[in-house]
């Protein structure tokens, strides 16, 4: 990822409307992000575009990721 | 250098619900009118507020304007001006329905009405029992009100800067503000936006402590801005706490954890609320349990290596109760405190969760400050609403859905009373000639200065600061000991270094910037809580005890007043609390009690 997309993007996590997701993304970002592939980046960008809520309830597990293309991302997230 | 200049009649910062809200009343007046934002305006922090907003429509059982005001002077310990708060009461209605026809879904009733619920001192005929005023859409109140302001903002071809931050207010030499300086993050350029009306709805600065509820967009920028161009801010001792925030984190734990049974515990694992509420124990008050814990603190039965935080513990319940009646706290506590809380107990402190102090504005939304004598003059050109302001409506404390509301009628008079002065013939000014220098010189600090201080230190120790100093429960001694950690730590702030000195998305500057903004509301609030010597609302002092002479420590005969922090000076000035509404009898003073 570009530079400039790769900063656009941390300020978009780092700068939400949630608490939870402040630290959450912020914390994938340093530490999971970088072991990627392109594809997965591009399905974290897409979550991180996510409103608010509806990512929260899906890295909280208070809603199912029904998704197969978003669902490993998510369980990363859990996990970070 | 040339910067470029974008002239508008109405430039907004913010695009949380007060900046929305005023912003549709400019576009649709037909004024050209611009809105910064750091971030895309639906992910504003008012995005987080579930609780929803007060109004007394009555669609549940009988309710009055009356009876919301009496709440509110009560529940802001009489500190709460009381033409400002009847003006917010009776115009709760009102800006219900209109966010009603914006397309906002609100829950209803089985016959179509807006649903309303019951929500802590909200009460009918003032005080008896309990009534249903809160108005809310599910759990995503806030969230569904931006989105149908946002829409509405676009019908009105309001012009949207979005990951815009604005850095100076500015101002000429006879104090008329002009519009503001700010800063484009996709490219670092710096711009002018020059207007006839300038409205800050910058939200919060619950940032300032090491716990905090608040996202970290809240850093206070429009305060910051305004503090640099001179202004005073009103009444920033007063932030509302929360008991029960992750330690570390600030994730709120909801208080339904310790309703279905949880404990509070200090390091000898002993339920110290037994001693501080021998009834109610873990069930006690909020601020009656915050302050338990913060004395648990600071008397050093604290946990963990620093001692810093007490523990909530839910393992004695049955799993199988806490994950159907608590959604997401088992979540929590692994993602935010590595505790698996079916097993552990999880750590927790006293977190902070609202300011309700701020820009001192008018009822109407013009912004206000002393001059020649006169307390509160208007600052021509200059507006603000919402949680950066302080009209004041929550006086010493905020009750719950009061903050929505807020935001819709202090956003609304402010874009009208913007949109009548302009119309009266309020014109662009001459920008002086070194309108955008302090701005220039900040950044070119910034990016030259070698051997300063870290951003993230310097945001550290003022954040430890101002929790261990001028947390929920505060001591005269540590509030002393605080000021003189807090101007160090300004020093520290007016010295800070970054290592990325690049134009495009530079987040280290922005936080840089945020962080210049920060150090003016920690030092404004901690000089205003040394000063303050009684305990009102949600400032309480240890030495301001519980007396037959002042209940609950509050002094009305030295202390029924609003402080003026001068960030020009770091003194303090007061000003009288208005104590006659617009159209009713004054609600009388009485001790708070529920």
């Amino acid at each position: 990822m570009e530079r400039a997309d790769y900063e656009r993007l941390r300020w978009r996590c780092i700068r939400r409307a949630l608490l939870e997701l402040d630290i959450s993304l912020t914390r994938f970002l340093d530490n999971g992000f970088d072991k990627l592939n392109d594809e997965e980046q591009q399905v974290f960008v897409e979550l991180a575009d996510m409103e608010d809520h509806d990512l929260w309830y899906l890295i909280s597990g208070q809603a199912d990721c029904d998704d197969p293309r978003l669902a490993p991302i998510v369980a990363m997230l859990r996990k970070s | 250098m040339s910067i470029p200049v974008l002239k508008f009649d109405a430039v907004i910062v913010g695009a949380g619900g007060a900046g929305l809200r005023s912003a549709i009343q400019l576009s649709e007046a037909g004024l050209k009118t611009a809105v910064l934002s750091k971030v895309f305006p639906t992910r504003s922090h008012t995005v987080a507020a579930q609780g929803g907003v007060a109004a007394s429509l009555g669609n549940s059982e009988e309710d009055h304007w009356t009876w919301h005001m009496y709440d509110t002077v009560k529940g802001s310990d009489w500190l709460g001006d009381q033409d400002a708060i009847e003006f917010m009461c009776k115009k709760a209605n009102e800006v219900v329905v209109e966010l009603e026809h914006y397309g906002m879904p609100f829950d209803r009733t089985d016959d179509g009405k807006i649903y309303q619920r019951p929500f802590g001192g909200h009460m009918s005929n003032f005080g008896e029992k309990p009534v249903r005023r809160s108005c809310a859409a599910a759990d995503r109140t806030g969230h569904a009100m931006l989105h149908a302001m946002y829409q509405r903002n676009v019908k009105a071809n309001t012009q949207f800067f979005v990951e815009w931050m604005a850095l100076d207010l500015i101002r000429d030499e006879e104090g008329h503000v002009l519009g503001v300086t700010a800063m484009e993050m996709e490219t670092g350029q710096i711009v002018i936006f020059h207007a006839r009306a300038t409205i800050f709805a910058t939200g919060g600065a619950g940032r300032i402590f090491y716990s905090s509820t608040n996202a970290f967009i809240n850093t206070g920028d429009g305060l910051g801005m305004a503090a640099r161009a001179g202004i005073p801010l009103e009444d920033m001792e007063f932030w509302q706490f929360h008991p029960t925030g992750v330690a570390g984190a600030g994730v709120l734990i909801t208080e339904g954890v310790r309703g279905e049974g949880g404990i509070l515990r200090n390091s000898s694992k002993e339920r110290f609320m037994e001693r501080y509420a021998p009834n109610a124990k873990d069930l006690a008050s909020r601020d009656v349990v915050s302050r338990a814990m913060a004395t648990e603190i600071k008397e050093g039965r604290g946990c963990g290596v620093n001692k810093d935080y007490v523990l909530l513990d839910i393992t004695h319940l049955d799993p199988a109760t806490i994950m159907k009646r608590l959604p997401g706290i088992h979540e929590i506590g692994l993602q935010f405190a590595g505790v698996d809380c079916l097993k552990e107990p999880l750590p927790v402190v006293p977190t902070c969760h609202y300011q309700m102090g701020g820009i001192p504005t008018h009822y109407s939304g013009r912004v206000v400050a002393p001059k020649d004598g006169d307390h509160s003059s208007i600052v021509p050109g200059f507006y603000a609403g919402g949680e950066c302001a302080c009209a004041s409506v929550h006086g010493a404390n905020r009750l719950g859905t009061n903050s929505l509301l807020d935001l819709l009628v202090f956003g609304k008079s402010a874009g009208d009373s913007a949109v009548e002065d302009l119309k009266a013939g309020r014109a662009h000014r001459e920008l002086p000639k070194d309108v955008a220098d302090k701005t220039l010189a900040r950044i070119s600090a910034l990016d030259n200065r070698k051997g300063g201080a870290n951003v993230h230190e310097t945001r550290l120790a003022m954040q430890r600061t101002m929790q261990d100093h001028a947390g929920v429960f505060r001591f005269g001694d540590m509030l002393k000991q605080g000021v003189e950690k807090i101007l160090e730590v300004e020093k520290a702030a007016r010295q800070l270094e970054i290592k990325d000195k690049s134009m495009a998305w530079n987040t280290a500057r922005t936080e840089a910037l945020e962080m210049e903004n920060l150090i003016e509301v920690a030092k404004a609030t901690m000089i205003s809580a040394e000063a303050r010597k009684e305990s009102r609302g949600a400032h309480v002092r240890d030495d301001a005890p519980d007396t037959a002479e002042f209940p609950n420590g509050r002094n009305d005969k030295e202390w029924l007043k609003h402080t003026l922090f001068s960030p020009v000076d770091n003194s303090i000035s007061y000003k009288p609390v208005n104590m006659q509404p617009l159209t009713v009898e004054a609600v009388a003073l009485k001790t708070r009690s529920y």
